[in-house]
């Protein structure tokens, strides 16, 4: 009798009608279609519209090749930085108590609410020639802004939280017995943290260096403030696409384009596989 | 605390994490405080109540309220229809809700303008039947925003409504609610608070974005010219107060934003809480 009753109730009021559930569905789907999946495929059609061989020789171009070295050297310099400062971050804030722990915790996201224009802005205050340390560098002869080191502090401000924001909520939640355990035990404070913490936060730690490397791959506002777009020099893939764009060479903006379309097809497949591996990883322990 | 006395590191990884912060973060963003009482009083208050200034900030609110609107609406709805139903493909539309998180701004701002420019094909499509242009107007803006907006919105409600305790509708229907009134009286109320946020959180991204606006936005002084664009302005002119002087007034709305921002996350914590 009650399951009778509660299937009718599942029936008549859980579910939406049919009619509601399908026009629901093909307002979200058609949405999702507009924004992001035409866009999408519209970057790899543009990029090829003049066929194979301009997409390619597009690619081939010296400031092309220039700019996806920079965007690769760019990344590795800021990723493993932001990751090493991550891990001790989240270790400091998840495993001892002290004064000031929200405040820090606070300031390490300050870089996600900083528009990225005013991210640029600040290191051209601070370097340009106007800058506080900016005649201290001319005269060394050290060019920060409209060169490589700038275009390296911007995106390593940029990236900042990516790592540590994934790590702190998942090490704050597993607690620390295990390690607890393993140092009363007599390891070294190195030997727990490989053995014990590394292998527990490891998709985590891979899915924030995941985040922070297509941010700093792609970072653009920020970037473009410092950099001063010198073609072949100080130009990133993303400045490279934005310059092509302005001369009317289409073909050129769209290969830069397909290629950084490229990494947020893998960032987004990798992303999906890593939080499987998380939503199975915790399931386990 | 007992734990530190067994747990190593504690000097290394706060010095180092307060060291690296410092350096990286806090104080190149302590040169825009500093710089700006450079400035006196009067001089920040011309160049904040300069006309083409005040027209920025009108164009980047306006727009990204707009666009947080429109993106908490659809936004919902793709929450809930990812959440509530299964159809085909189900995966792959979670899995590109995120692609405005990992594609480039620039590479979204030139595809966005290459579609919505009146050459473009649904910029052409929406010129000749409804005489409407989107590209190189503040539409334009909008529409880009909405696209930055969208994974904020659906990440933020998506696990309230999964969390959704079943047994409250369960409750309101066997007690002879209609659904549209389980809807409006209970999912709805509960599901706020997050959906808010997502409101919150694309409208704070949307006054300082950049790189996916530019392209498509026309840029023109007091119609479609936002604060950030003004910003690089003002330095390209080699106007640093100017540019100072903005960019604290965009910094310092921010901050009250985030405030904002985490004072709902604990109102949402809390109502959960309480469930």
């Amino acid at each position: 009798m009650s399951a009778a009753i509660s299937t009718r109730v599942h029936q008549s009021t859980l579910d939406d009608a049919n009619w509601v559930r399908w026009s629901l569905i093909t307002i979200a789907l058609g949405f999702v279609v507009l924004f992001l999946c035409v866009p999408l495929v519209l970057v790899i059609i543009q990029a090829f519209s003049k066929g194979f061989g301009a997409y390619f020789s597009a690619l081939s171009q010296p400031d092309m090749q220039a700019a996806m070295r920079l965007t690769l050297l760019t990344a590795l310099i800021t990723v493993p930085l932001n990751t090493v400062f991550g891990v001790a971050a989240a270790w400091a804030i998840t495993r001892f108590e002290f004064r000031g722990k929200d405040l820090l915790i606070t300031l390490i996201d300050l870089p996600f609410s900083v528009s990225p224009v005013i991210s640029g802005l600040i290191f051209v205050l601070m370097f340009g020639a106007q800058g506080w340390f900016g005649s201290w560098f001319v005269e060394h002869d050290i060019k920060i802004i409209f060169a490589v080191p700038g275009i390296v502090l911007a995106t390593l401000f940029i990236t900042f939280p990516f790592v540590a924001r994934q790590l702190i909520p998942l090490m704050q939640e597993m607690g620390s017995e295990e390690e607890e355990a393993a140092l009363s035990l007599g390891a070294s404070g190195w030997k727990t943290f490989f053995l014990i913490t590394l292998p527990n936060i490891k998709w985590a730690l891979l899915y924030g260096v995941l985040l922070c490397n297509a941010r700093a791959m792609g970072e653009f506002g920020a970037v473009s403030v410092v950099s001063g777009h010198i073609r072949g020099m100080t130009n990133t893939l993303p400045l490279h696409v934005e310059v092509s764009y302005n001369e009317y060479d289409t073909v050129s903006a769209f290969a830069g384009a397909s290629i950084l379309a490229g990494l947020a097809i893998v960032t987004l497949i990798l992303k999906t596989l890593l939080e499987w591996k998380q939503r199975t990883n915790q399931a386990t322990v | 605390m007992s734990q530190s006395r067994i747990m190593p590191g504690f000097r290394p990884t706060v010095s180092f994490t307060v060291f690296y912060l410092s350096l990286v973060v806090l104080i190149p963003l302590s040169t825009l405080v500093f710089k700006s009482f450079e400035l006196n009083f009067d001089d920040y208050v011309n160049i904040i109540t300069h006309k083409r200034v005040v027209a920025a900030f009108r164009v980047s609110f306006t727009t990204a309220l707009g666009a947080a609107v429109i993106a908490s609406f659809f936004g919902f709805i793709v929450a809930w229809v990812l959440t509530r139903y299964s159809f085909a493909g189900k995966r792959f539309f979670h899995a590109i809700i995120d692609l405005p998180f990992a594609l480039p701004t620039a590479v979204a701002g030139i595809v966005l303008a290459t579609i919505f420019q009146p050459s473009g094909f649904l910029g052409k499509f929406l010129k000749q039947n409804f005489d409407l242009q989107i590209g190189f107007k503040p539409a334009g803006i909008v529409v880009a925003l909405i696209f930055i907006s969208i994974p904020f919105v659906v990440r933020t409600v998506e696990p309230v409504l999964q969390e959704f305790d079943s047994r409250m509708e369960e409750a309101a229907s066997s007690l002879g609610a209609t659904r549209w009134q389980v809807f409006t009286k209970i999912i709805f109320p509960n599901i706020f608070p997050a959906l808010l946020t997502g409101f919150a959180l694309s409208f704070a991204r949307g006054v300082g974005e950049y790189g996916s606006v530019i392209f498509i936005a026309g840029n023109l002084p007091y119609v479609s010219e936002i604060v950030p664009l003004l910003i690089i302005t003002k330095l390209e002119q080699y106007d640093m107060p100017g540019a100072t002087a903005i960019a604290l007034t965009m910094l310092v709305i921010s901050f009250l934003l985030l405030l904002m921002i985490n004072l709902l996350q604990h109102w949402v914590r809390k109502r959960s809480g309480q469930l």
